[in-house]
């Protein structure tokens, strides 16, 4: 994400050295950091130090009773060689991340220029109607009610009825169809925040350009999209890349809710409904503070992965 | 020279009829996929009770009744804790931490987009970093921290961490960066206006779109929270979890319960179409860059 570029500055500072320097503009704007200091407070207690809390934890065991007692490497061991169900976790998480992830990416990023390209009122009708699953909390249960393995399933009721299937199909406690259901659901939720950071930087783009680039001998939409609108929106596009990878990795409730905890033979158990498990139920504080802890590296690394390959886009 | 027509008020350049064409039915059948399950919580809201039992079960709703509706008031009223008291709990909540973020996090916003200062990216750096993790993560440690400090069984455990999101802080830069110009704000701190009162009278009405985004964000996150592992007493949960509770009995309660979602959902859909008319009547208007 870009930063703001340093302002030349009058003061002159050569005849103090850097640390000096550094405390006369602390004291010359200390207002600046009275106006900051309730945020980083809350986020320092809520945010930077659980991390750090959880990367102490996941060295010991610790069960919210007795003392922690340090083990050192031994919750990493076990999570990785003796942990079977935390592999097939994670290469769950790993499907569901490379395919919810990019797709929901580029779902909310064309449908975002597609609604652009309407007029105004249309344009608000069709957002919402795009957006609204994502901020209407649980409405996702409706899906467990729409393929319900009963005859009220209205999925099995019409498959049945056009002859396809002879008896209903159990969706949510099949292991072949756990998987691609919950993918159905995550991208149907999926057009949230980074969709309308989309929609706002298209809005933000001054046409301007657009006919300046006609007049440069760009042909289509296509080549349009390419080198001018997405150059253009290069910090929506990161943050919207953060939020949706952030999202793809930390999936878990829609399974929980939607197939149960665990899901049928740990078909659809993502990192995150292992992290419930050991953390929320079998209160085994210091190894879910480990799962808690790869998860945080597996987020923050395909972020900065994606952070590289994004800064390419239009060049 | 490329070809050029106009559409409504503004400039339309290089679409082929054929383009138009493609995109519109692309765009009409994923709005059809996203807007069908939708469609489908609300007929089922609306269907009388032999409806719901019909087989097989019909997508649309014959005969309209808000027997579902009374039905889910009357289950209300047999709840142990009155349920007036987790309405307030969830109105309390959301409104307090939405109108705290909003402020906590535009006046750090201001801050660090409008003030040079010491540190300034270092601190920022810190917040994006922190969008690249689910707060999930944090939620043991969090448990632990939030005993230290006596919120577990408060309201104050929902209302005190949702105070400062990065995202709310991450959106409001965004938009003070390109939306507040300097020279402005350089000319009402010559006129003497301290910089608590830059930022409220002059930079916080030009980020209009900015503080309804976080208003819809932070609000629907606060709304939609249903049980939490830091608050156990009856009495601080939320209305989302009460509803659940009633819900969770079964079929026959299966209209009750899709009346239920149907009211969860509304207020966040009506806070957003609020907020989605003053979001565009300000894009269109608040066209000021330096």
């Amino acid at each position: 994400m870009p930063e703001a570029k340093e302002a030349k500055r009058p003061v002159a500072r050569k005849d103090m050295t850097k640390a000096q320097w550094t405390w006369k503009e602390m004291k010359r704007n200390k207002t600046a950091y009275l106006m900051i200091a309730p945020f980083m407070l809350v986020f320092t207690i809520f945010t930077i130090f659980p991390v750090l809390l959880s990367i102490i934890l996941s060295f010991t065991t610790f069960n919210m009773l007795e003392m922690p007692k340090f083990v050192f490497m031994d919750n990493y061991i076990r999570l990785f060689l003796d942990d079977d169900i935390f592999i097939l976790a994670l290469k769950n998480t790993l499907i569901f991340a490379v395919i919810t992830g990019p797709v929901s990416y580029m779902l909310a990023l064309f449908v975002a220029w597609f609604i652009n390209e309407l007029n105004p009122k249309v344009r608000s009708v069709v957002t919402l109607i795009f957006y609204a699953p994502s901020i209407s909390g649980q409405v996702y249960l409706i899906w467990k009610t729409l393929f319900s393995s009963d005859s009220y399933g209205w999925v099995n009721a019409t498959l049945i009825k056009l002859g396809i299937i002879y008896k209903p199909i159990l969706w949510f406690e099949d292991e072949k169809y756990t998987m691609p259901l919950c993918i159905a659901v995550a991208l149907w939720t999926s057009l949230g925040t980074a969709f309308l950071a989309f929609i706002a930087g298209l809005q933000g783009i001054d046409r301007s350009h657009y006919e300046a680039a006609a007049v440069d001998g760009i042909k289509n939409r296509w080549q349009e999209l390419w080198y001018i609108t997405l150059p253009e929106m290069g910090p929506q596009l990161m943050f919207g890349a953060v939020l949706q990878i952030t999202k793809a990795f930390g999936f878990g409730q829609v399974v929980t809710d939607l197939c149960g905890l665990p899901s049928v033979n740990y078909s659809a158990h993502t990192i995150m409904n292992h992290l419930q498990d050991y953390g929320g139920q079998r209160y085994e504080v210091g190894y879910s503070s480990t799962i808690a802890v790869v998860l945080f590296v597996m987020m923050v690394g395909s972020n900065l992965i994606i952070k590289k390959l994004l800064s390419k886009v239009g060049k | 020279m490329a070809r050029l027509r106009t559409r409504s008020h503004r400039v339309v350049l290089n679409r082929s009829q054929g383009g138009d064409v493609g995109i519109f039915i692309l765009l009409a059948l994923l709005g059809v996929m996203m807007f069908l399950p939708m469609f489908y919580v609300i007929a089922q809201s609306l269907k009388p009770l032999d409806e719901i039992f019909m087989f097989p079960p019909k997508f649309y709703v014959v005969s309209p009744t808000l027997e579902n509706f009374t039905d889910l008031f009357s289950l209300m009223n047999e709840s142990w804790v009155p349920f007036s008291r987790y309405i307030f709990n969830t109105i309390f909540v959301s409104l307090t931490g939405t109108f705290g973020n909003l402020f906590v996090s535009s006046l750090a916003a201001y801050s660090l987009a409008k003030i040079k200062f010491p540190g300034r990216k270092w601190i920022f750096q810190l917040i994006v970093y922190s969008l690249m993790f689910h707060e999930t993560v944090t939620a043991i440690a969090n448990f632990i921290t939030m005993s230290a400090l006596g919120l577990i069984d408060t309201l104050w455990a929902r209302i005190v961490p949702a105070l400062a999101t990065s995202l709310g802080l991450y959106l409001m830069k965004q938009f003070m960066e390109s939306h507040v110009s300097d020279q402005i704000l350089e000319s009402a701190r010559l006129d003497g206006c301290s910089e608590l009162k830059t930022f409220w009278l002059i930079a916080m009405p030009m980020v209009k779109p900015g503080w309804l985004t976080l208003i819809v964000e932070t609000f629907k996150n606060l709304w939609n929270a249903g049980s939490s592992i830091y608050i156990h007493s009856e009495q601080y949960k939320s209305f989302n979890y009460a509803i659940q509770q009633i819900v969770s009995g079964g079929i026959a309660r299966s209209g009750a319960g899709a009346a239920a979602t149907v009211i969860m959902m509304i207020v966040p859909i009506i806070i957003f179409i609020i907020c989605q008319s003053n979001i565009i009547e300000t894009m269109g208007t608040s066209g000021m860059k330096d």
